[in-house]
């Protein structure tokens, strides 16, 4: 008697709910088709990496890939400019990180100290602004500036009896510029999130550090850097979870025949083999090879984050 | 308090450190600017650094007088316009809904959504969907594949779920339903997050090149990225590789003038959203 009297009472709650809130669901329903349609359906399509490819038939009608469906793996890894692609995508990367990370850190340390507050909102929004340039905008900036002959860099060097750089067609050097590029790029938008770390240090701290006497580099070094060190752990950890993904247009945009050794990353390799070459069992096996790795990187970059007490990215 | 000698000499090279990034921020873009302005003599005479040589609109003219190129300038207007509609109109849709604590199936929808943000089925599945739904190389492609990004959407649920609950109950008990509270609460509260997330896909779509280039084969259909990408190479490819000055001063400054035609428009909108982005660029670590 009871529990039935609770079950319908349960029931036309239910209902009211419903009629109240029916219109959530029907605001929820196309962000969810779109969704299902463009993120999970590709899902599905994962399977042609294990299968052989053909246009005849539909994904669910294709024979499987020899060596138990692991045929185009062995065959990516046997591959010499997937091994290229790969390789070069972790050490742009991690040279991203080496220089990129740390310098708009510097930078947000640099502007706090400065005193004049106009000077400093001027830096910051000049500072931005490389970060609302597409990679096409930056390469075409980039090959006015550094091409060998005609760039200014090189104009001027010549002016000045210098000898001219390759900056963009010799291996080394344009690992070199690809790198600066990217500071160049990132440097302003990415001192917002340590500058509002900044400000949330207590100024209380400043001023007794003040009163024992320390100066500018002691006060930085003492209360400004283990002020914002958990912002800089979280944000470092992030970056070593996407250690494996790959940007498509600054390589593309800024790589050129002389430099595809070094420039060929993951992105692009899926490009030129997949969609140019149409190798699509190949080039899907790469892409979830990519995906997968960098699931794992995310879970354990989050891992240790939480271990070192932060409040992790997931 | 007496300042030391000391602090002043610190203070300088702070301000000194400040100038040189500017100048190297805007350098580039004022060295575009004066070989989109100069004459084709000084351009082959590499006379050209921060200002322009022989002052002339010759370029501009030139870039405004081909069709192709205007055409691709509209039609990323366009598509920009048209899609940054679509995103904020799906993005207000999927965000504010999840901002109900008492929503039946609340986790199950932010789990689906935030899924999809750490595992993407990569670009060849995409491609093989959009050939089969008949996406390819219509100008759809460029609007709906990436019209919903759930990093703009967690930062407007987020904005949003920091406005007082009581403002809603206070709504609902006068009678309003859910649409009619986002509607004429939420939205017009939201105007600061909304501007932020305007900007992101904005920015996005007048800069997106990869989708177009992979997706889009229609000439008539290509965006100002990838119109730019084809001008730039052309030239500059021969230009690296080997022929030493043999590129002729006029389609040097054509390159300069449409690389100004395509950044310009970005120059004049971003500083205005300044206060806003800043919140969203803050929300680095995103949290579930």
């Amino acid at each position: 008697m009871d529990s039935s009297q609770s079950k319908l009472k349960r029931r036309q709650e239910t209902v009211i709910y419903f009629r109240r809130y029916w219109t959530l669901y029907l605001l929820l329903l196309a962000p969810m088709v779109y969704l299902v349609v463009f993120k999970y359906i590709p899902i599905a399509y994962v399977q042609i990496a294990f299968k052989k490819y053909s246009i005849v038939n539909s994904i669910w009608e294709q024979p499987w890939a020899a060596n138990h469906g692991m045929e185009y793996f062995i065959k990516a890894f046997a591959n010499r400019d997937f091994l290229f692609a790969l390789r070069n995508t972790i050490t742009l990367n991690l040279l991203d990180l080496l220089v990129g990370f740390p310098a708009p850190i510097i930078l947000a340390i640099v502007l706090n100290e400065l005193r004049f507050k106009k000077l400093k909102s001027l830096t910051q929004t000049i500072a931005y602004m490389p970060h609302f340039l597409s990679w096409i905008i930056i390469a075409g900036l980039a090959l006015q500036v550094f091409a060998p002959s005609s760039g200014l860099l090189n104009v001027l060097f010549a002016k000045a009896g210098l000898p001219t750089i390759p900056f963009l067609n010799e291996p080394g050097h344009w690992i070199a510029t690809y790198v600066s590029l990217g500071v160049w790029q990132s440097i302003g938008w990415n001192t917002i999130i340590f500058l509002a770390a900044i400000t949330a240090i207590n100024p209380e701290l400043y001023e007794a550090a003040a009163m024992d006497g320390a100066g500018r580099m002691k006060r930085i070094w003492h209360v400004t850097l283990p002020g914002i060190r958990s912002t800089i752990i979280v944000m470092l950890i992030i970056r070593l979870g996407y250690i494996l993904g790959s940007e498509f247009d600054r390589p593309y945009a800024l790589g050129n025949a002389l430099v595809n050794n070094v420039s060929s990353v993951i992105a692009t390799f899926v490009y030129n083999y997949g969609i140019r070459g149409l190798q699509f069992s190949l080039t899907t096996a790469v892409g979830l090879f990519q995906s997968v790795v960098g699931v794992i990187f995310l879970l354990a970059a989050d891992r240790l984050a939480k271990k070192y007490g932060e409040r992790g990215i997931i | 308090m007496v300042t030391s000698k000391k602090t002043k000499a610190g203070d300088l090279v702070v301000v000194l450190i400040c100038l040189i990034v500017i100048i190297l921020c805007l350098a580039p873009v004022l060295h575009i600017a004066a070989r989109s302005l100069s004459s084709t003599d000084a351009l082959i005479k590499n006379q050209v650094t921060l200002w322009p040589v022989g002052f002339n609109l010759e370029a501009y003219k030139f870039v405004l007088e081909d069709g192709k190129f205007t055409r691709a300038l509209w039609w990323t207007g366009l598509l920009t316009l048209i899609g940054t509609s679509l995103s904020l109109i799906m993005t207000a849709m999927c965000a504010y809904p999840l901002t109900y604590d008492k929503l039946k199936g609340r986790k199950f929808f932010n789990v689906a959504i935030v899924f999809t943000m750490f595992f993407n089925a990569g670009t060849i599945p995409t491609y093989l969907l959009l050939k089969q739904i008949d996406f390819l190389n219509k100008p759809v492609v460029l609007i709906v594949p990436y019209c919903l990004s759930v990093f703009n959407m967690i930062l407007l649920r987020s904005f949003m779920s920091e406005l007082p609950a009581s403002m809603r109950e206070s709504a609902e008990i006068d009678g309003a339903g859910p649409i009619r509270i986002l509607w004429s609460i939420y939205l017009p509260l939201s105007m600061p997050s909304i501007a932020t997330i305007a900007l992101f896909y904005a920015v996005g779509r007048w800069n997106g090149f990869s989708d177009a280039l992979m997706f889009m084969n229609v000439r008539e259909f290509y965006p100002i990225q990838l119109l730019l990408y084809n001008l730039i190479t052309a030239i500059s490819n021969i230009d690296v590789v080997a022929a030493e000055g043999a590129a002729p001063g006029l389609t040097e400054s054509l390159k300069a003038a449409a690389i100004m035609f395509a950044t310009v428009p970005i120059l004049v909108v971003y500083p205005w959203l300044q206060r806003y982005f800043i919140a969203g660029a803050t929300l680095g670590a995103v949290k579930e």
